[in-house]
């Protein structure tokens, strides 16, 4: 069980307010990521629910309990924080122990959860290290580790992989997905990253400025973005946003395209434009392109294969199918 | 340093240094063991020739002996005891956001830069005089009959005086020292159910382990040698004598030289016994 429901909770710092009041349920068993800009309050959400922070104003329920005055240790939540915030001078056995002998399980039962997480995380062999002596996925893996062991209602994640190299980071995205899937315990992770929010979320919130701009699916952030914010910070690369005379065209104060939904040619088009930096993926090229009148540089995302070269003349025709219009206050128009 | 000339170099230039520091600590040390052979009475006579070892004999078994090394002990482990104790409070507080920090800083760190001559005869004249210190005052204040700091409670007065001296720097070490502790270890901590007794016990202390080392080890090198705070107050009375004061007295008033020097070389070796138990007992928490 681990359904969180913030009702109007808000949160000022003096007179500054974080974090307007705002209502959020996250379902029992749901991954739900917190992603948005950083300084977008999202970490202070988190926070808020695991009860670091104290909330200014409203209520938080866990499991259908008032949880706005519980301290942090009795609301059966469980946090990893982005530091790792491992115990240095204890072995990482130690280190997995600790909630439980703070809680007084029995030491054989502490045994068994100990093994168990280990065996799941492979740390089997690490056991008796200390946290210095391990390298940047093992302390995360100890970390998660210390927070499986308390079978937590629920798992929060402060930007958990931020610390890592990119080949690592994909490694333990796969398995922090892989853990939910086993556990089916409710996970709410923060991320300033949309690509992790996409690829492990069920449901994303996006956050700005302490407001939620929209709640959904990955796919639905991406095919039905609500307003000009989430569509620019949804989609890798960005979407290309156009103002001005072909705006006017639709009847709207602003056009959006995927450089995925552009098609590119060299002989004729809607819109023509002159190619600048070419980024090579091998799979894929992305074309920066410029000389598009209400959006300069624009990307396009084409075949890896395409051979353009810096300064060539392109065209460039949305496929209007896949096009996202926006009214003057950014919001979505259908 | 890379290359062969450079390291040469390096050898070349420290050289100065390195001499005069060894001479600096070699030539009064030849000095003393020297000495330590003779029977040497500068206003008895001069040099009366070897001694053999008749001057260590002489000391050890002299009755102020034993007593001075324990006074020694005591008011070492004391101040010690007390400084890092409440130095690890005062830290904690002092870490805690409040108005007026910096300032608050500043008044703690001072009692440091008063000299000991002048902040023992500061407790001696206007805390623990029994007739008008403020001391005195205050225990008339409740009824009771003032205390005889220097001569009733002779050691304790010492200690505390002391341990005034050292608990800024004792605090210093620590309040730095707890500043790097990572909060989110405090938060992480605080997630896993530890209140704030075992968050300390578990989280804070362990961190600070190497900050005490460091405070125990270099208060120690400087307490074994305090005088002034005793020289000014007890003069040596009332089981204030520590070696270091012994040895004083036998050079400069008993004008004995040789004597003397013998308690120097039983002052070297009580300071190297108690180096290594030191670092027996608190040194592995400097590895790592």
């Amino acid at each position: 069980m681990g359904q969180i429901k913030l009702n109007q909770v808000s949160k000022s710092f003096g007179d500054v307010e974080v974090i307007p009041p705002l209502d959020l349920t996250i379902e029992d068993g749901e991954f739900t990521v917190f992603v948005g800009p950083s300084g977008c309050g999202k970490s202070t959400l988190l926070r808020l629910i695991a009860g670091l922070e104290d909330i200014t104003s409203g209520h938080i329920e866990i499991d259908g309990a008032d949880a706005t005055n519980v301290p942090p240790a009795k609301r059966g939540l469980a946090m990893v924080f982005q530091s790792y915030a491992l115990y240095p001078h204890m072995s990482v056995r130690k280190n997995i122990a600790f909630p439980m002998r703070m809680a007084g399980v029995p030491a054989d039962e502490q045994e068994r959860r100990i093994n168990a997480a280990a065996k799941a995380l492979n740390l089997t062999d690490y056991l008796d290290r200390r946290p210095g002596q391990l390298s940047g996925g093992q302390r995360q893996r100890v970390a998660i580790g210390r927070a499986i062991v308390r079978e937590p209602s629920a798992f929060l994640f402060d930007e958990p992989l931020s610390n890592l190299d990119a080949a690592l980071r994909v490694g333990m995205r796969m398995e922090i997905s892989e853990l939910h899937k086993k556990l089916a315990t409710t996970m709410v992770y923060v991320t300033h990253d949309q690509v992790e929010a996409m690829t492990m979320a069920d449901r994303i919130v996006v956050l700005r400025a302490g407001f939620i701009e929209q709640i959904g699916s990955p796919l639905e952030l991406y095919h039905k973005p609500c307003n000009e914010f989430v569509a620019g910070f949804i989609g890798s690369p960005k979407m290309n946003l156009i103002k001005g005379a072909e705006a006017d065209q639709h009847g709207v104060a602003t056009i959006g395209i995927r450089p995925e939904h552009l098609d590119v040619s060299s002989t004729d088009g809607a819109w023509k434009a002159t190619v600048g930096i070419a980024e090579h993926l091998g799979s894929d090229t992305f074309l920066h392109i410029h000389g598009m009148e209400g959006c300069d540089p624009m990307t396009a995302r084409v075949d890896g294969e395409l051979p353009v070269k810096h300064g060539d003349t392109i065209y460039l025709t949305p496929q209007l199918d896949k096009l996202h219009k926006f009214d003057a206050q950014g919001l979505r128009v259908d | 340093m890379a290359t062969q000339h450079s390291r040469s170099a390096a050898r070349l230039m420290m050289a100065p240094a390195v001499v005069l520091l060894l001479g600096w600590m070699l030539v009064p040390l030849t000095m003393t063991v020297y000495f330590s052979f003779k029977k040497y009475l500068p206003l008895r006579g001069g040099d009366l020739g070897w001694a053999g070892f008749d001057n260590y004999v002489r000391f050890v078994t002299s009755s102020a002996f034993w007593p001075s090394v324990m006074t020694t002990l005591i008011i070492v482990g004391g101040v010690l005891a007390i400084t890092v104790i409440l130095g690890i409070g005062l830290a904690i507080l002092l870490n805690q956001p409040m108005w007026g920090q910096g300032m608050v800083r500043i008044l703690v760190i001072a009692p440091f830069f008063v000299m000991p001559t002048v902040s023992a005869l500061v407790w001696k004249n206007m805390f623990m005089d029994p007739n008008y210190g403020l001391l005195a005052h205050l225990w008339e204040f409740f009824g009771a009959t003032p205390v005889q700091w220097l001569s009733q409670a002779s050691l304790t007065s010492i200690v505390i005086i002391v341990s005034w001296q050292w608990l800024p720097f004792a605090t210093l070490i620590l309040l730095t020292a707890i500043q790097s502790l990572d909060r989110e270890q405090l938060e992480a901590a605080e997630m896993d159910g530890a209140p704030a007794s075992k968050r300390f016990a578990f989280i804070t202390l362990p961190h600070l382990g190497r900050a005490i080392t460091v405070v125990i080890l270099i208060q120690t090198i400087f307490l074994l040698s305090i005088f002034a705070e005793i020289y000014v107050t007890t003069g040596g009375a009332f089981g204030t004598k520590t070696l270091t004061y012994l040895i004083f007295q036998r050079v400069l008033e008993s004008q004995n030289v040789g004597l003397g020097s013998a308690g120097g070389v039983y002052a070297i070796i009580l300071a190297n016994i108690v180096a290594i138990f030191l670092m027996r007992i608190v040194g592995k928490n400097l590895d790592a």
